[in-house]
Parts: structure tokens; sequence; C-alpha cells
């Protein structure tokens, strides 16, 4: 795809906006971004801020990639768009801590950790850098939606198995006794491993 | 002296980089495909957390003070340096060693652990001695998961596991156990 794109028609435009969602999901599909994915879906709510979160910096870092990426020597464009992404983690870390300081505290470390998330760096050097901006948003806007269903999915699931609870309401009551190990480390590798392996399981017999 | 001790040994089992913070899952799960390479890009990354927690503690006892919003940038740039110089290093050295690692000795960059553990430090308030601890025990805590899932993997492959089952899956499923094994040394720290 070259620069001189004509304005996309709404068909290429849906397509692009909604392959992220679900057939190229980054979490369940591509992998990508695990860390986050891992370290903060204990809970729905830290799910769902950093999916959020995430997606924030995404869109943002998507539109100003597509928009800079052709005055961008070749040779220096990965540090550009770190540069880029750092800058614009920096403005959603002060702004969540001002709107929402128990979040913040909760997320910790890990929304500073969006820098490195290889799912922005990889759409930007993927997608944005060779997109209009239009079609670079909407890229953004997919998958980081499917990202953030993605880490809703595993947050809720977790904090089910292992707390009883969702977004913080009890589901149970007092006879419930909870899977404690789905809230600790090891719960993550292991919801996320068996939703891969149900992934893989429908794979095979749709592809038989 | 002993809470140098006891950060190094924090670091290294009980609060491990990867299996219990998931910093540094990306070369976790695509380098552990054979032990010699996993234990060598440990050992590198390794390299790269002493830089960084160094360069961390002069950043931020120097000049960070006055620019803490600069914090983020100033980390990523002084990261993507120490990589660029380890593996120029790495390649004069050792040239075979720098074709397997391939893509993943730039990926360090991108490696959380290495912008988790400046971080980690600035929010715990290490001093120097304190950060070399850090660098050390999750350095090598790295390197132990890596060691161990290349281990895993290894034997796994000969191993009959169902075609449904290889892949990124298996993999998961084989760090949730190993996770859970290291759950284990959570008891350390408390007395």
């Amino acid at each position: 795809m070259t620069t001189t794109t004509p304005p996309a028609d709404p068909s290429r435009a849906y397509q692009e906006f909604v392959k992220g969602i679900w057939k190229e999901n980054p979490a369940f599909v591509q992998v990508l971004g695990m860390c986050p994915t891992l370290a903060v879906t204990n809970s729905a709510i830290n799910a769902l801020a950093m999916g959020s979160a995430t997606m924030v910096v995404l869109m943002c870092s998507s539109l100003l990639i597509s928009l800079i990426g052709r005055f961008v020597p070749n040779q220096v464009r990965i540090s550009t768009y770190v540069v880029v992404i750092a800058t614009l983690v920096t403005v959603v870390d002060f702004t969540l801590q001002a709107l929402a300081p128990a979040v913040h505290k909760e997320l910790g470390a890990f929304l500073a950790l969006i820098v490195v998330n290889c799912l922005i760096l990889g759409r930007a050097e993927a997608f944005a850098a060779k997109n209009p901006p239009g079609l670079a948003v909407l890229d953004a806007l997919g998958m980081g939606i499917g990202f953030t269903f993605a880490l809703s999915c595993l947050g809720m699931l977790r904090e089910v198995l292992g707390n009883g609870s969702l977004f913080g309401f009890d589901l149970f009551g007092p006879s419930f006794e909870p899977w404690v190990v789905m809230v600790l480390p090891p719960g993550g590798f292991l919801v996320l491993g068996v939703i891969l392996l149900l992934f893989s399981v429908f794979g095979t017999r749709k592809a038989s | 002296m002993s809470d140098l001790v006891w950060i190094f040994i924090s670091a290294l089992v009980v609060n491990n980089f990867t299996l219990s913070y998931f910093l540094g899952l990306c070369p976790f799960f695509g380098v552990s495909g054979k032990l010699v390479t996993a234990f060598r890009l440990g050992i590198a990354t390794t390299f790269v957390l002493l830089i960084t927690s160094i360069a961390t503690w002069t950043l931020n006892t120097f000049v960070l003070e006055r620019f803490p919003y600069l914090r983020l940038l100033a980390f990523i740039v002084v990261i993507a340096s120490a990589v660029q110089f380890v593996e120029m290093v790495i390649k004069k050295t050792s040239p075979a060693l720098f074709a397997a690692l391939g893509i993943f000795l730039p990926l360090i960059t991108t490696n959380c652990a290495v912008l988790g553990l400046a971080l980690f430090q600035t929010s715990r308030g290490y001093g120097f001695w304190q950060g070399i601890a850090f660098a050390l025990g999750g350095g090598g805590g790295l390197t132990l998961a890596l060691v161990l899932m290349a281990s895993l993997r290894e034997e796994a492959r000969l191993s009959d596991v169902p075609a449904v089952v290889r892949g990124t899956a298996f993999n998961l499923l084989l760090a949730g156990i190993l996770a859970m094994a290291f759950m284990g040394f959570a008891g350390l720290l408390s007395t």
C-alpha cells in the first residue's frame, strides 16, 4: 500500500475495524501483549481499566504514527515510535492518576508498562505507518476493543473462579469455596492456556 | 547487608520476574525452545538489567528529581541504548550467539522486565547497591525461569502430547504449573 491510496471504501474500512475484534484478536489469536494480559486480569475492573487505557494509547499512537510515518527516516522509525508511545503513556498515566486514583494504584507499574506492550509497537509498524490516518484509527479501535474484550473475559473468569465475585459484587454467598489459585499468578497462565486450548480444539474441528 | 541478600532472594525466586510478575513473557515463550539459547538470552538480559539499574539510579538521583514527568521517556531511551551496546558486544564476541538470538536480541528493548525493573526500583526507592542486588536477582530469576521452561519443553518434545494441545496453549499450561511450583517459595519472606 502506498501513500497515494485513495480514500478507503466503506467495506474495506469495516473489514479493518472488525478483524481485530475476533478473527485477529490480539490476545487470543496473535498472543501479543502477554504481560498486561496476565498480570492485571486478577479482577474484572482492573482488566477493563487496563484494556481501555491500552486502547486509548493505541488509537492516539496509530493516528500520530500514521500522520508522521512518511516523514520519518527508516533507520530511526522504531525509536520514533517508542518515543511517541512513551509520551502518550505518560499522558494517560497522569490522567488516570487524577481521575481514578484507586484504579491507578491497583495497576501500578503495569500502566507505565503499556510502553513496552508489543501490541502497540506491532500495530504501529505493521499497519499505522503504511496506511492513511482514518484506516489506522479504525484498525487501532478494532484491535483495542478486541484486546479489552479478551482482558475482560480473562478478568471476569478469574474473579468468578478465584474470588466468587464479579466487578466486586459477591455472586455465590458464603457457601462458595473460592479457587484462590485463579487470582494468583499461576491462574493467569492456566486460564489463558485453557482458553487457547479451546480455540485450538474448535479450530481443528472446523477445519476437518 | 542482609537487606541486600533479601532483595536478591526475593527477586530471584519469591517474586520471580517472569512467573509471578509476568515480566518478560515474550522471550519466555519465544526463545525457550532450546536450552542453550535460552540460557544465553537470560545472561544477555541480566547484563542489560544491570546496566539499566545503574543508569536508572543515576538518572533518578541527579536528573529526574526535577522532571518526574520525563521518567518514562528517559528510561526507555536509556534501555534502548543499553540494548544497542549489548548487541554490538555480542556481535563482536560471538557471531553464532548473535545469529541464534536473532530478533529477540533487539527485542530486549521491549522486554517488560527491563522497564519493569527501572519502574519498580524507582517506586521502591532503592539505593545504588540495592538496585544492583535487585537487577542481579531479577536477571537470575529470569534466567532460571527461561532455563526451566526450555528444559521442560525439550523433554515434552519427546513425549506423547496430542497434536491439538501443542503450541502456545501447552506452553502456557506448563508455565502455569511452573508458577505454582514457585508459589512454594512464598513463605520464605514472611518469616
